[in-house]
């Protein structure tokens, strides 16, 4: 079998981050051009991965860019990658953060070659997760990206919290992971496949589809460690104060592809796994992203700095993608992962902006800031334009999964759908547009007026990169959509016979 | 009877005679040299046991059925030959500090290895407790080797007097096992032990034994010792304390619980012991080693919880737990020895403080990083052996949920654990590369076998944790002797 082009968007990183071991500390621009390039080749070849998808043409097994290498025989662990609907537009705009991000590390300015290994390491191995078919694997590189993060944020994090932050991201995502690991582990033993490939367990579900009370077991591992990677109210709080600590690059990785991952899980896995689970804990879900929505939401209005808000509010989106899983419809799952690519774009779009706003000034606390737009005409846009996305303006990819996730999830939490709708329209548009009158607008204070804009065009290209892809994906939302949608269908259909059964167990019941 | 089988355990005592008798010979300033040709000498048993028809890969047993050669043995003996191997180099780059008799000191260790290759092929209580003796009597010398220490006379009268008495637990409960059974023999126990299963004296026994063996393993809570010998000991007997007698009293606890005394185990109260003991051990030591400065008594402390996570495979009482506790090992051997020679290289004289690792890295990168591979490995984070060691525990735990809820419980104390530990593996690496610096900020230079070492070690960490497969196959195949 060739090697998939999958492997070479994962392994280019990897590998980059191999060579940058051997090369001396002092030479910096080699360093940096190393790690732009990788990430820019891998990022080409996502964006080709992604034209070349034909859904419609899968190789094997509904998956498209196939490869498979056994790993451990006598576990039934391989390497094995491959592409549906599902994480196809994850891995392009995982590829093109991670190009963003690394042409964003110019603000760090100490021990550049370590940050970038990590970077490297971390943008390969949730690159690989993404793209992996095996369980084992799926959880193996979400775990050697994950650890990066913490040691990125402690080493070069800012600010007097940065050892607080450090602590408390560490302990609950390190929680997360192992509770999640404990959960595909149960279900790699239960599910009596005796295997770790993702689609001989479903096909084997299928076939003998787990006990309800397993089930019922399980699915609670599965959603509690990937919502505490996720973010999901109650397990919160780490997100906005390790945002707000750490260095711009970690904070796009993190919060645009990495905190995917937990979601991309319970879609990929837990759905068509345990589908009878997941018909009784929907409506758990849908009120957690209440408090995702609305709670989180509140404190957001109420914060005094612009990076802790921006966290907020990515930790508020997260409860949109929340509502699509638990809605258990396509059009509910579809904007799921909409609105996963494009909160992708857009929490690295805005973290970039920030960290930009922090290295000129120093500060990000909001009541310091104001009429920025004079100076800095080109950041004060996009970042006007990035907020204006997170509160859900149409023309940008946001609008698109937002909206589908209400259409798809009225049907079933018509309550929580009214309380989502007014906490996006109402409640985000509050915060951001108060954010957008006291940075960009209003008075410049004087001490500001020494800012330098952005000289050089080719810093502006991180920006202009996920701005174009924000707005791409937001007026042609088809892109994605004509991809996503029969992914999805296959998720669902694949919980679907199960959920017949139990139906007609119940109706006979009732009889 | 059939005395050949032991070649292998003639060849070490043979070899540990020779250097000796070497010793008189060789003018003082190269008596490093006698511990590379012991190297060499048990690299070329370690090759004639892969080959397949040499001295150690031999089927059978001898001393009417007291000695047996089979997988296990042959897995454990490889195992033993190999920490032996690593170890002489860190006793080689470690032999400046031994005031005298240097090669007394090689031939220690050796006559330790032969007591671990007996304990390895032990199948008779009475052998049992012989190997335990050997093994111990000598780490007595060895941890008291530097006589002009105090700490180290501590730490070997600590670990006389309570080794001593863990002795006397063990032949109290070999006393009581044999006295009710009639029998020594593991193969032959086996088959009358499920009659003794209501007699509380023979039960005693078998719990006395296990106090004996969990001594040996540092398990809670006979782990008082562990810390202080760790501290007092020279870094070349600690790192073979913390590997190669640990393996040992693993092996006899496999053999006791699996093949002596298949149906005790299965005895729910003895069940649950295992899960809390094991349980305990990991939350002890990690939580002990949160707040240590001193790196050997830190190494200690994270020795008792490996000790826990082994006993998660233990009292899992499957096949794929030995496996794992099995694999588990092979990965732990690279990593403390990698960790163990650092210190030695680096921390010489000095109070072992973790901060005298500070800008390590600029000092040479080499022995950074390959202390920063043995924290991340025994932190237990991929890609490195430690993980799939811990994955392979943690899977054989899960799997045994379904019969007893405890499991779960134990899978989730494992976990805690592991967050705990990355606080203290992640101090000493920040203080490799961003702590203060070190009062001594001068370049080391490695000697070519140091550095040998070190890239071995690296790449035994990496190797274990991306193709596991050769070794996993020794280890699955290995357990398969096993009454589970």
């Amino acid at each position: 079998m060739t090697t998939s082009i999958l492997t070479y968007i994962a392994g280019w990183p990897l590998l980059a981050a191999l060579a940058l071991v051997v090369v001396p500390r002092n030479y910096r621009v080699i360093i940096r051009a190393i790690a732009v390039l990788a990430t820019l080749i891998s990022a080409v070849l996502a964006v080709k991965m992604f034209c070349n998808f034909n859904a419609a043409l899968p190789d094997a097994e509904g998956y498209r860019f196939v490869q498979q290498i056994p790993w451990v025989e006598s576990l039934g662990i391989s390497y094995h990658v491959g592409v549906d609907g599902l994480n196809v537009g994850l891995i392009l705009m995982g590829a093109i953060v991670a190009f963003a991000a690394a042409l964003c590390s110019f603000e760090i300015q100490t021990r550049e070659k370590e940050f970038y290994i990590l970077l490297l390491v971390m943008a390969g191995g949730i690159l690989g997760a993404f793209a992996s078919l095996d369980l084992f694997f799926f959880y193996f590189l979400h775990e050697l990206a994950l650890v990066p993060t913490f040691i990125m944020i402690g080493v070069w994090g800012r600010g007097e919290r940065k050892n607080y932050a450090t602590f408390q991201i560490t302990i609950y995502l390190s929680i997360g992971a192992l509770i999640a690991l404990i959960g595909l582990i149960a279900l790699y033993l239960q599910s009596g496949a005796n295997t770790f490939d993702i689609p001989k367990i479903i096909a084997h579900a299928q076939a003998h589809p787990l006990a309800e009370n397993v089930q019922n077991f399980i699915f609670p591992l599965l959603l509690f460690g990937f919502g505490i990677l996720v973010s999901l109210w109650p397990f919160h709080s780490w997100a906005p104060l390790g945002y707000g600590v750490a260095p711009s690059p970690t904070a796009m990785l993190h919060a645009g592809v990495l905190k995917k991952f937990g979601l991309y899980g319970l879609i990929r896995i837990a759905l068509p796994l345990l589908p009878q689970a997941a018909q009784s804990w929907a409506h758990v879900i849908a009120w957690l992203c209440v408090g995702n929505i609305l709670y989180v939401g509140w404190v957001a209005m109420r914060q005094k700095d612009l990076n802790l808000l921006i966290g907020n509010s990515s930790v508020a989106h997260m409860g949109f993608i929340f509502l699509g899983i638990a809605s258990l419809n396509v059009i509910g799952v579809t904007g799921a992962v909409l609105i996963m690519i494009a909160h992708g774009f857009l929490a690295a779009l805005t973290f970039a902006l920030s960290g930009y706003l922090y290295q000129q000034t120093g500060t990000l606390k909001i009541s310091e800031l104001g009429g920025l737009c004079r100076k800095l005409p080109f950041i004060g846009t996009a970042l006007l334009m990035a907020l204006m996305a997170g509160c859900g303006l149409p023309g940008f990819a946001n609008f698109v999964g937002e909206a589908t996730v209400f259409f798809g999830a009225w049907n079933a939490f018509p309550t929580v759908t009214l309380i989502a709708l007014w906490g996006a329209l109402v409640i985000g548009g509050v915060y951001m547009t108060r954010a957008i009158r006291n940075v960009l607008h209003g008075p410049l204070p004087e001490k500001w007026n020494s800012l330098n804009a952005v000289t050089h065009n080719w810093r502006k290209l991180p920006y202009v990169v996920l701005l174009v892809c924000l707005l791409v994906f937001g007026c042609l939302p088809r892109l994605l959509t004509d991809k996503i949608n029969p992914a999805a269908q296959n998720v669902l259909t694949q919980a679907a016979p199960v959920k017949q059964v139990v139906q007609t167990e119940i109706s006979g019941a009732r009889n | 009877m059939n005395a050949s089988l032991m070649t292998l355990e003639l060849c070490v005592i043979a070899l540990g005679v020779v250097l000796l008798l070497a010793d008189f010979w060789m003018p003082p300033e190269r008596k490093k040299f006698l511990a590379y040709a012991a190297i060499l000498a048990l690299g070329g048993l370690l090759a004639v046991s892969f080959s397949g028809n040499g001295v150690c890969s031999l089927g059978g047993s001898a001393f009417s059925g007291s000695f047996l050669n089979d997988a296990l043995a042959v897995y454990f003996k490889r195992f033993f030959l190999l920490a032996a191997m690593l170890v002489l180099f860190i006793a080689a780059e470690f032999s400046g500090r031994i005031a005298a008799a240097v090669s007394e000191y090689y031939s220690l260790v050796l006559f330790a290895l032969a007591g671990m290759l007996f304990a390895a092929s032990a199948n008779d209580f009475a052998m049992l407790f012989v190997s335990i003796e050997l093994i111990t009597i000598t780490f007595y010398v060895l941890v008291s080797f530097q006589r002009s220490k105090l700490q180290s006379l501590e730490a070997g009268v600590k670990y006389l007097i309570l080794g001593a008495l863990s002795s006397a637990f063990l032949i109290f409960g070999i006393a009581l096992v044999w006295g009710t059974t009639g029998e020594l023999n593991f193969t032959k126990l086996a088959l009358v032990a499920p009659q003794f299963l209501a007699s509380k004296i023979f039960l005693i026994g078998v719990l006395f034994v296990l106090v004996g063996l969990g001594f040996k393993i540092a398990a809670f809570p006979f782990q008082i010792w562990a810390p202080d010998v760790y501290q007092g000991a020279p870094t070349p007997t600690t790192a073979f304390l913390a590997v190669g007698s640990k393996a040992a009293g693993f092996v006899l606890l496999l053999r006791v619980l699996f093949t002596a005394l298949p149906g005790v185990m299965h005895l729910h109260a003895f069940t649950t012991l295992l899960i809390v003991i094991s349980g305990i051990t990991i939350l002890y030591g990690n939580l002990c080693a949160l707040p240590q400065r001193n790196l050997k008594r830190l190494l200690g402390y994270s020795s008792i919880s490996h000790a826990g996570y082994l006993l998660l495979g233990v009292a899992a009482l499957s096949a794929s737990g030995q496996a794992a506790v099995l694999y588990y090992l092979a990965g732990y051997l690279f990593t403390v020895l990698a960790a163990f020679a650092v210190i030695a290289i680096v921390l010489q004289g000095q109070d072992k403080d973790i901060a005298g690792l500070g800008g390590l890295n600029q000092r040479s990168p080499l022995l950074a990083a390959a202390m920063t591979f043995a924290m991340v490995s025994l932190a237990g984070i991929p890609p490195l052996a430690g993980f799939f060691g811990k994955f392979l525990l943690l899977k054989a735990v899960i799997e045994q949920g379904a019969t007893n809820h405890g499991y779960y419980c134990l899978a989730f104390t494992a976990l805690v654990g592991v967050v705990i530990s990355f606080y203290y593996y992640f101090g000493v690496i920040r203080a490799i590369y961003w702590g203060k610096d070190a009062t001594d900020m001068s370049p080391i230079v490695l000697s070519a076998p140091a550095k040998f070492f070190l890239w071995v070690c690296i790449a035994g960490i990496i190797w274990l944790g991306l193709f596991p497969n050769t070794v996993l196959n020794l280890a699955n195949e290995a357990v398969t002797v096993l009454n589970l």
